[in-house]
Parts: C-alpha cells; sequence; structure tokens
C-alpha cells in the first residue's frame, strides 16, 4: 500500500517527527541507523525475556507449595510470551525471527546480564521478582513512550501484565522474613547477591554508555541510564527495610539536599566480565537455549510437513 | 451479496503509535480497491492515517459459542493479577 509514497528519504523530515512526539510506524521512511539500533535494542530485550526464563525455571520443580508452583510457572510463562511480543516487534522491522536466534546463539547479541547469575535457593526466586522485574518495570515503563509504535505498543502490554511478578517476588520476601532464623538469613543472602547485579542492569552511567546520546536523540530511550537507577534504587530501598532487609551497600545514605539515596560505587569490572561471557553462568544459559532450539526442531519440521500435506489436500480437492 | 465481489474488513489507525482498529467491512473486488473504497467509506472526516483491509475469508475466528471450553484453563488463575498479592502498609512503587 506504501508503493506511491513520495515522501523523500529525510533525516530532517524524521528527526521533526521525532521531535514533535509522534510514533514512527513500521512502513515508515526511517535512517537506516535507526532501523539497526531499535533491532539490537529490542532483540536484546527479547533475549532477555526467554533467557530470564531459566534461572526461574531452575525453581518450578521444587517450589515449597503448589501455589507458589502454579504463581511462578505462570510468571515464567508470561515471560515467554514477552519475548513473543518483542520479537514480533522487532520483526516488524525486517529483522526474522531466525536472525535473531542465531546472533543470541553466535554471542553477537547479548541479553540482560543479571540472567547470567545462579538462582541457588528458593529466596533467590523471591529477589528476582522483586528486584529484577522492578529493575526491568522501571526501565520498561518509560519505554512506554519510546518513538517506535510497535516497541511502545509492546512495552504497554508487557508492563500490565508484569505488574503481579514484582509483586509474587516481594511477597516471597516478605513470607520468609516473616519466618525462621534459617528463612530470614536465606532472604538476606539472596538480596546480598541480587543487589548489585540489579544494580548494574540499568548500564553503564550516562557519560560512558555506548549507544545512549544518539538512542536518546531519536527518542528510543526516554531516560537516561543514571536516572532510572535513582529512582529503582530508592524505591527498592524502602521496601527492602520495609520487611527487615538490609542493603548490602556500605555507603547508601539518605541525601536530604537532593531527596535520593546516595549509593556506593558499582563494580563495572564485574560488569564488563559478565558482559564479556564470564559470568558465572553464561555458557550453561546460552547452551540450554540452543539445545532447547536443537530439541524442538523435529516440532518445527512436523508442523511444516503438516501444513504442506493439509496444502496438498486442499489444492487437490 | 454478488458473487464477483469479495468481502473485506477494514482496519483503521487513528493516530500515529496506536493500534489499528476494526471499524467494518466492504465489497471490493480487489485488495487495492477495498483500500480506496475504504478511504472513501471510513475516512472521509480524517479518521485515520493509515488503513489495513483483509479479505474476510481470511481470517480464522474463535467462536463466542466455545468461550467455556476455549476459556476454561484461564479461569482459575487469580494469581496472575497484581491484586491478589497484599503488600504491606506503607511500602511504595509495588
Amino acid at each position: 500500500m506504501n508503493d506511491n509514497v513520495v515522501a523523500l528519504p529525510d533525516e530532517h523530515k524524521f528527526q521533526a517527527r521525532i521531535d514533535a512526539e509522534e510514533k514512527i510506524e513500521p512502513k515508515d521512511w526511517m535512517p537506516e541507523g535507526y532501523r539497526k539500533n531499535l533491532i539490537r535494542q529490542m532483540s536484546q530485550h527479547a533475549h532477555s525475556e526467554v533467557v530470564g526464563e531459566q534461572p526461574e525455571g531452575n525453581w518450578i520443580t521444587r517450589a515449597p507449595s503448589l501455589e507458589r508452583k502454579a504463581i511462578l510457572l505462570a510468571k515464567v510463562q508470561d515471560e515467554a510470551g514477552h519475548g513473543l511480543y518483542l520479537y514480533s516487534a522487532a520483526e516488524t522491522l525486517g529483522a526474522t525471527r531466525d536472525e535473531m536466534i542465531e546472533a543470541l546463539h553466535e554471542g553477537k547479541a547479548k541479553y540482560a546480564s543479571i540472567f547470567n547469575y545462579p538462582s541457588l535457593t528458593w529466596a533467590d526466586i523471591g529477589a528476582i521478582g522483586w528486584l529484577v522485574d522492578s529493575a526491568a518495570i522501571v526501565n520498561q515503563v518509560s519505554l512506554q513512550n519510546t518513538s517506535y509504535g510497535p516497541y511502545a505498543r509492546a512495552m504497554i502490554r508487557i508492563c500490565k501484565e508484569e505488574s503481579f511478578h514484582q509483586r509474587q517476588g516481594y511477597h516471597i520476601m516478605m513470607t520468609l522474613m516473616d519466618g525462621s532464623d534459617e528463612q530470614k538469613a536465606m532472604a538476606q543472602d539472596a538480596i546480598n547477591r541480587w543487589w548489585w547485579p540489579a544494580m548494574m542492569m540499568f548500564g553503564p552511567h550516562d557519560g560512558e554508555s555506548a549507544h545512549s546520546a544518539q538512542s536518546m536523540k531519536w527518542k528510543i530511550k526516554r531516560r537516561s541510564n543514571d536516572d532510572l537507577r535513582q529512582q529503582w534504587v530508592d524505591q527498592a530501598v524502602q521496601q527492602a527495610h520495609a520487611i527487615g532487609l538490609e542493603v548490602p551497600d556500605d555507603d547508601l545514605t539518605w541525601n536530604e539536599e537532593r531527596g535520593h539515596y546516595d549509593f556506593g560505587p558499582i563494580d563495572w569490572d564485574e560488569f564488563n566480565r559478565v558482559i564479556a561471557g564470564d559470568g558465572p553462568c553464561n555458557r550453561q544459559r546460552l547452551a540450554h537455549h540452543k539445545k532447547a532450539h536443537d530439541d524442538g526442531a523435529w516440532v518445527r519440521e512436523a508442523m511444516s510437513a503438516y501444513d504442506a500435506k493439509r496444502r496438498a489436500k486442499s489444492s487437490a480437492a | 451479496m454478488t458473487d464477483e465481489l469479495q468481502l473485506y474488513e477494514v482496519f483503521i489507525r487513528s493516530r500515529r503509535g496506536l493500534d489499528h482498529k476494526h471499524v467494518g467491512s466492504l465489497h471490493a473486488d480487489d485488495p487495492q480497491q477495498a483500500l480506496e473504497y475504504a478511504r472513501d467509506v471510513y475516512t472521509r472526516r480524517s479518521e485515520g492515517v493509515s488503513i489495513w483491509v483483509v479479505a474476510s475469508r481470511d481470517i480464522t475466528a474463535s467462536q463466542e459459542s466455545d468461550c467455556e471450553s476455549f476459556y476454561d484453563p484461564l479461569d482459575d488463575k487469580p494469581y496472575r493479577h497484581a491484586s491478589m498479592y497484599q503488600m504491606p502498609e506503607g511500602v511504595d512503587s509495588l
């Protein structure tokens, strides 16, 4: 239907549209860099949803009650759905699902680095839902306003569905903190291990973020890494203290003047090491994803064989 | 209904950033004609910035009469809603 589009490719027009807070839609002209940047970000976002199923899936068979098990299953099912929304939105830009999966398997596309940490105890399921999902939500709420229409709409849908994820995680922590000394220690141990990786989820400081400036100009990103991180710290600290958890940061202090918490330095060496592939579970996560993909090959083949057979039948009829 | 003309469903994006929404249907010879008819019939007052037309016969739809069995597995899962989880007082942003 766009055969007769007369508008000339024009970066200025494109930027003017962005500046006017208009959304970009799939068939619009867009700079190659915008398309590439979006495919990169959206496919990584999709991969994160899918790989993120692994640390949580680890506890489905060992959840402490049938109710917790049903809840965790529902949450992991949501994450798979969110991955699907995001892959589909990225496909509107001309990227294919196969290309995106291949880039993941070849290590060319990243996913949220935090999923390279292991989920060692049941309390980790609480910490992931509470801390990791809340960090993702802070980021995703800002992305509901991103300039690319299909991405923005996927974010709105995802945020709506995400509302129970964070609460079920916090509820697990709350329940543990209401329990025995061992259970409290387990909850504290989980926040000790997940706090800093969650802080890193927002990415490098604004001055050092590779893609930030251009992404902000194109309004793919709407708020800076540091800005989002600060919002998350302020809310997570309050939530931790409310149930008697300590935040594992000796430098954490309320700054009256700024109206925010000050926090200690982030270990960027660790961040870079994990991103580069040397976290505790990187190899396991990728190997598992590849295996699941390969193990599913016969299903995809059977589906296309069935489809071919049906087509042959209906054209013969 | 004539034998020659096909039924098309019409979807309109009222403004950038919003989903296309179903607005109705019309008869046309081919998709291009359906698009032009849709423009004339459904957007005479600038109702949209983009139109999709889809041949009705290409749409696969669930039946409302099958609701009970079709959606049944989803009905008993209140834990999918945030409202099921009681949060302590004074805790924000949850």
